[in-house]
């Protein structure tokens, strides 16, 4: 079973952290767009809402 | 040995990739998003009205990410015939470092993440037309007319020539007889362009068998119809000024280039067939991209001046 490990290069390293990045940034940023957006699309509104 | 060779199946088998994050961004053909996001800012301020800067934001963002993700769509589809051209062999799935599936995976999620993204802070209208453009760009060119009709890029020119028509969206929330302009500006501008880049890259076309006009109906038509296509587009260009929404500079201007720009496709049309038309092609092509870009940007700042004079008279 301890054969089946497959050990990383440094280039997919490499490339695997890169990746990891761009996505983490891409997440942020599409929080971010949400957020933002919500409050210019509603703008006070988005605090009235039936409880 | 025996372990090497499992952990290079292994490899093979559970997609370890070598792809950085620039390969999936080179997915999204930067040069071609970079114009798209051009034309539709032009097409946002040309527009009448307000919107919050914000929510224009937003929609540039989201035309931009769906132009993206058709770009990504098209080369998982076209990874075969973009590993046979010598402009497309060194892109990220012919190359071998992204799978075609990775690519399609991520050319409709960012479709889908751009179309909802613009419908739910934007309008309905711009999404539909931000969807239709990806739907037009990936299926209607790439899937269809691409690899069937010598007419592929003159229809499938519509795709391209969406954007500033979703900008003008993003704020009226309409297509108007205006946008309709700025449509066909690019629509019209898109045959000549194209067709002078193949009557120098006719080689690669012919070994990818994609039927551009070249290939199918030969040098002479195709330069003939550049002209025809070229005198269509011309006065088109010169409509913005006649209907009011752009100024006299860009009246002027695009006289003047659609003047120039006749004078390449009449230098082009005139040359006899063979090695002569390559040089006037290719400069007819350079041109074809400073006349459409010249347009937007000087219409772009006629609008800008505009809106600066008013927030200074106000």
């Amino acid at each position: 079973m301890s054969n089946d490990r497959v050990t990383l290069t440094d280039k997919q390293k490499k490339a695997q952290r890169s990746r990891s990045i761009a996505l983490a940034l891409a997440l942020a940023a599409f929080v971010i767009i949400v957020y933002v957006g919500t409050w210019a699309k509603l703008g006070a509104n988005v605090l009235i809402r039936p409880m | 040995m025996a372990l090497v060779e499992k952990n290079v199946s292994l490899g093979t088998d559970i997609g370890l990739s070598e792809a950085n994050a620039s390969d999936y961004i080179a997915l999204l053909k930067p040069r071609v998003m970079s114009l798209v996001v051009f034309t539709g800012l032009v097409g946002l301020l040309a527009a009448p009205g307000e919107v919050n800067p914000v929510l224009a934001a937003i929609g540039i963002l989201c035309i931009a990410v769906g132009a993206g993700a058709s770009g990504a769509l098209n080369m998982w589809y076209d990874a075969d015939i973009d590993a046979v051209m010598k402009r497309t062999a060194r892109r990220p799935i012919p190359s071998g470092r992204v799978s075609r599936e990775q690519a399609l995976t991520f050319g409709l999620l960012l479709s889908a993440f751009s179309v909802v993204t613009l419908g739910l802070f934007v309008n309905l209208l711009s999404a539909f037309l931000l969807a239709f453009t990806i739907f037009f760009y990936a299926v209607i060119y790439t899937m269809w007319l691409k690899r069937s009709t010598p007419q592929n890029i003159v229809i499938g020119g519509a795709a391209g020539s969406f954007p500033p028509m979703i900008g003008w969206a993003v704020v009226t929330n309409s297509i108007s007889m205006e946008s309709l302009v700025l449509f066909m500006i690019i629509f019209l501008w898109t045959p000549p362009h194209f067709w002078a880049l193949s009557l120098f890259m006719s080689d690669d076309y012919e070994k990818a068998k994609i039927p551009m006009m070249p290939n199918v109906m030969g040098a002479a038509s195709t330069k003939f119809q550049i002209f025809l296509y070229t005198l269509l587009v011309a006065p088109v260009a010169v409509l913005p000024w006649i209907m009011g929404f752009a100024g006299p500079v860009y009246g002027v201007f695009s006289m003047a280039m659609g003047l120039a720009f006749l004078g390449y496709a009449r230098v082009v049309w005139r040359a006899p067939v063979g090695k002569e038309m390559i040089k006037p092609a290719k400069k007819m092509f350079a041109f074809s991209i400073i006349y459409l870009f010249g347009l937007y940007a000087v219409l772009l700042g006629e609008i800008l001046v505009r809106k600066a004079l008013l927030l200074a008279g106000a």
